[in-house]
């Protein structure tokens, strides 16, 4: 048996530095809720675990003066459902993440560890693409910042380069007249994963739709941005015929596989389901429904 | 026999006396064991269907460090094809093969080599360094696949039709003249229905500790629905005799019926022997479902005809069931429990028993029971429709009662079918309204139950309480039931009745917990032993008096004079007698054994409220009702538990629970996260009737009851999405790719005549 280095440095830099200098065979850990089933299944074998939990940065939700919020990476769910506005002002990113898992679950989970572990179906990404979520990753060669939708690269692989750490997220300020929703079609009604999930977050003026941005998961190998989604709401009302533009458009984005949760075929229909009740869904609460 | 009436304790919800420990984490499972110097084994299992094993080369595994033992089928005891050896309703002849492969692997996932190691991991090390030469072989695991002409045959021993065949087994019931019988009939329907295999799902893993001591003195630590079957077989298995080998039987997390069987004891037996040093295995969920017995796959056509009036007149079964890589599905209950409800003056039911490379199944709850019951209830609801009668009456106009001769046999003696659904039709559940999109269906089932083999010991202790020992793992609330009873019987507090589970060694033999006998077999002793208990404590009682022990009675746990003819003497309670047993005779106790007879069958009807959401495919169970003849219902709760898990089981088997194959023949989802059982979100309130019927036979009149409550349920969904939005579906589950796709295509034609 290999042994399992395990650190948990308080710093960032010392994160990055110990995770950098152990190549590929470190993992991050997180909230675990992944990391550990994959280890117990004999999927992972890593030589270092590299805990950023200690770190603040990676814990801490800021409300910035300008509006927008910075979750941190390692944020676990059932924090970030306790803090008194978040939910206010991002209603659709905060049931994404509270879908992860169980109670339990909730407990450790976090919207980072959704997203590094590049699952095409996790829940929250879908979402937080379209809040228009920045993410902020820190490497040996410094920080930068990159959109949600651009960090999974594939099932299982995202675009972060060796020894990069995603640190946090920045969601936009809010105009008068947002909200955001997130639901997923899954067989049970819990402890199971989306066989399609559709975030969107819209702006309303004087029941115009001034702003959109449509999330899609499990339709394809990563989470997507529909961007003749949001086009075709874009400048509606909501009509029938701008929510069943945005479903096509949604359906026609559409690349999944025939596997053991669901069908091709299926997985297309329901995707633009799942955008005309989502929209529905934001639009009430953008309207303070 | 006098059934017992003004009960005190039967009937009554008492706190179960094993609920304690299992709410306080007390309750000692099989892998909660540990003996000193114990060692770990692991199995090699095969990536194949279906591969001829050319050679295994385990030398490389046995030179690693800290292994210590290395087991192949050469030291499984064989037991030649030509000869049948039965044990329960297990084959010798394909356990010794199914516990580790011989010549053939079967399914993927089939043992073929076992490692003790002093670590987990070094065991599963040793797994990998075993070489084994393997001939790939074409393979089959549908149905269809395998009972073509040309498919690849698991056995080339068996023949059907007087050639080499998949088709191991055939069950035929017969009752008057079916094409006379369809000749009469005005409405005839016959649809074919296809069914995926399910597993069980219990949560807790196969698991068993086994030391071997120098001299062949074995004990076993496992979870099992017997530990009398745990020793039988691994005797069989390891040479070892029965009298050497102490099965002792752990807490159990589930079994359904999955642990009738063994898969670990006597691997674990051969690697301890060799080893000579306690040998624990634990399976993981993956090797749950891959390679331990789920329920068949099935493939059923059913045909029936009734007149205008809504008598039915004739009825055909065909079931084809997937038996795995081994004889031994569940036709007998497909095909003798699916018409028994009605009272049919025609019937042809026909099971075969299909082999193919998947695991060998292993008993679920009503085993086969089920699969039948779909098919015939659902085509009985279109009966009832194409004849405009409501389908609860259609059922009770054809109704089996008191002297009706049942296709696969018996005349029915007094039963409670009526009375279930008389209670249905009456139930609120059955008039409330539904709105848009919702339906309501209705199914009947029928279940043998069984009786069957039993010893308990009951003792007085030294302090006037009281020790009860039955021989059966208690899977379903059967010790605070024998608590009820024998408390009941003695006229004391329940409390003062110590239910316990004995080993092998320590109880008469006593067969296996299954076919819902438990509770009816074991109250039987039980109260058998208590009698003669009671006896014994009235001649105590006499001899104290100076009186004839017939002149003394037992009531609330004392002995009275039985008049005042008899004499005036103070009551002598449980406690005082037992205090003077040292100087009026010595110990009170006794045991009784029995070959039980007398389980009469059990059935229930049940009605089931859907909604659609036929955008997303999604079927939900909004209501629920299950109404049961349960004989005697000795612990209201427990039984009202049987009932609910039950109807549990059945909406998962209904609506999403299904083994999904991969092209190469591998289960795809070996896990739990993908093999959909129902979560509590996932249903309703489950609401129970329980009609009590009593069981003339049997003391407290009690009938198995754990079985029929799965029976109903998949037709009872079936037939509720067809009325929520009038399209059938013939094939399980209805999961919502399949809704979805379903309700997109228009309804088929009806095919009445």
């Amino acid at each position: 048996m290999t042994d399992i280095r395990y650190v948990a440095p308080q710093t960032l830099d010392e994160a990055v530095g110990a995770y950098a200098a152990a190549g590929s065979a470190a993992r991050i850990l997180a909230g675990g809720t992944d990391l550990l089933v994959q280890m117990r299944s004999g999927a992972v074998k890593p030589g270092l675990i590299v805990d950023i939990k200690k770190i603040r940065e990676l814990t801490a939700i800021d409300e910035l003066s300008g509006g927008s919020f910075r979750v941190g990476a390692a944020v676990p769910g059932a924090v970030l459902a306790e803090h008194p506005r978040f939910g206010k002002v991002w209603p659709g990113v905060l049931e994404s993440v509270n879908l992860i898992g169980s109670t339990q679950v909730q407990g450790r989970a976090s919207a980072g560890g959704n997203l590094c572990n590049a699952s095409p179906a996790g829940d929250s990404v879908p979402a937080m693409i379209a809040a228009g979520a920045v993410v902020t990753v820190q490497g040996p060669d410094g920080r930068r910042e990159l959109d949600v939708e651009d960090v999974p690269a594939g099932p299982g692989r995202t675009n972060l380069k060796p020894g990069e750490i995603l640190v946090s997220f920045t969601l936009p300020p809010r105009p008068p007249g947002s909200s955001d929703a997130y639901l997923r079609m899954i067989p049970r009604t819990e402890m199971d994963i989306a066989v399609v999930g559709c975030g969107v977050s819209l702006t309303l003026k004087g029941g115009v739709c001034t702003h959109a941005r449509v999330g899609l998961g499990a339709v394809a190998p990563t989470a997507l941005l529909i961007e003749p989604a949001a086009q075709a709401l874009i400048g509606s009302r909501l009509d029938d015929a701008a929510i069943n533009a945005a479903a096509n458009a949604c359906r026609a984005a559409c690349r999944p596989i025939d596997d053991k949760r669901g069908t091709i075929a299926y997985r297309t229909q329901i995707a633009g389901v799942l955008l005309k009740r989502t929209a529905k869904i934001a639009a009430e609460r953008a309207q303070g429904k | 026999m006098n059934i017992v009436v003004n009960n005190k304790w039967i009937g009554q919800r008492t706190i179960r006396p094993d609920g304690v420990d299992k709410v306080t984490g007390r309750a000692a499972f099989a892998a909660d064991t540990a003996m000193p110097g114990m060692i770990w084994g692991k199995v090699l299992r095969s990536p194949h269907p279906h591969a001829r094993i050319r050679s295994i080369d385990t030398s490389r595994a046995e030179a690693l460090p800290g292994v210590k033992a290395v087991v192949t089928s050469r030291d499984i005891v064989d037991f030649p094809i030509e000869k049948s050896v039965m044990l329960g309703i297990q084959d010798m002849r394909w356990m010794c093969r199914n516990v580790m492969a011989r010549d053939k692997a079967l399914f993927p996932g089939h043992p073929v080599a076992a490692v003790a190691a002093t670590t987990e991991a070094i065991a599963a090390r040793a797994c990998e360094l075993i070489e084994v030469d393997y001939e790939v072989l074409p393979w089959s695991i549908e149905i269809d696949d395998a009972i073509k002409p040309d498919a690849p045959i698991l056995h080339e021993f068996n023949k059907f039709e007087g050639k080499p065949s998949n088709i191991v087994g055939t069950l035929e019931h017969k009752k008057g003249d079916i094409e006379q019988g369809f000749k009469q009939a005005d409405v005839v329907i016959e649809r074919t229905f296809t069914t995926r295999p399910v597993h069980q799902g219990y949560i807790e893993p196969h698991a068993c500790l086994i030391s071997v001591a120098a001299d062949g003195k074995t004990t076993i630590w496992s979870s099992s629905q017997g530990q009398f079957m745990v020793r039988a077989m691994t005797a069989y298995l390891t040479g070892i005799p029965q009298s050497d080998i102490r099965a002792i039987p752990a807490e159990i997390g589930g079994g359904f019926g999955g642990k009738t069987i063994v898969y670990l004891e006597p691997l674990a037996t051969l690697l301890a022997k060799k080893s000579g040093r306690p040998v624990k295995m634990v399976m993981t969920r993956e090797e749950v479902m891959r390679a331990t017995g789920p329920t068949s796959g099935s493939k059923s056509t059913v045909k029936i005809g009734a007149k205008k009036d809504g008598t039915i007149v004739a009825a055909q079964g065909t079931f084809y069931l997937q038996a795995g890589a081994f004889p031994g599905s569940p036709i007998r209950g497909a095909a003798g429990c699916s018409f028994a409800p009605y009272d049919i003056p025609n019937v042809l039911s026909v099971g075969f028993d299909v082999c193919s490379n998947r695991s060998k199944v292993a008993a679920y709850r009503a085993p086969g029971a089920p699969i039948g019951a779909y098919a015939v209830e659902c085509v009985l609801d279109e009966v009832a429709e194409s004849l405009k009668m409501d389908p609860l009456d259609f059922r009770l106009k054809n109704a089996a009662k008191q002297g009706t001769k049942a296709a696969h046999g018996p005349v029915f003696p007094r039963i409670g079918y009526v009375e279930t659904v008389e209670a249905a039709r009456n139930h609120p559940h059955y008039s409330a309204p539904l709105g848009k999109l919702q339906g309501r269906g209705v199914a009947s089932g029928f279940w043998f139950n069984a009786g069957g083999e039993s010893s308990a010991q009951v003792n007085i202790t030294e302090d006037g309480n009281v020790v009860v020992t039955t021989g059966h793992p208690d899977i379903g609330g059967s010790r605070a039931g024998i608590a009820n009873v024998c408390a009941e019987l003695l006229g004391i507090d329940y409390r003062r009745v110590s239910v316990i589970i004995g080993d092998t060694q320590t109880v008469g033999f006593s067969n296996l917990t299954g076919g819902s006998r438990v509770l009816f077999a074991s109250a039987m002793v039980v109260t058998q032993a208590t009698e003669k208990v009671i006896n014994t404590l009235r001649e105590r009682a006499a001899k104290i008096w100076e009186i004839d022990p017939e002149a003394v009675k037992w009531e609330n746990g004392a002995a009275h004079p039985a008049s005042p003819n008899a004499g005036q003497f103070e009551p002598l309670t449980l406690e005082d007698l037992a205090e003077k047993a040292p100087m009026q005779g010595g110990p009170i106790g006794a045991g009784v054994q029995l070959n039980t007879q007398g389980a009469e069958g059990g059935f229930g009807t049940h009605i089931c409220d859907v909604e659609v959401d036929i955008e997303l495919g999604i079927a939900r169970v909004i209501r629920y009702t299950a109404v049961q003849d349960v004989g005697r219902a000795v612990h209201p709760g427990y039984v009202e538990g049987q009932l609910q898990g039950g109807v549990a089981q059945g909406i998962g088997w209904a609506l999403n629970e299904e083994y999904i194959y991969r092209s190469d023949g591998k289960v795809d989802n070996p896990g739990f996260l993908d093999y959909r059982m129902p979560v509590c979100s996932d249903l309703p309130m489950i609401d129970t009737v329980l009609v009590e019927v009593p069981n003339p036979k049997h003391p407290q009149g009690v009938k198995g009851v754990g079985e029929v409550p799965l029976v109903p349920v998949m037709a009872a969904v079936a037939n509720a999405i067809y009325r929520a939005v009038g399209k059938r579906f013939y094939a399980l589950p209805m999961s919502p790719p399949k809704v979805l796709e379903g309700l997109e295509t228009p309804p088929l034609q009806q095919a009445a005549e």
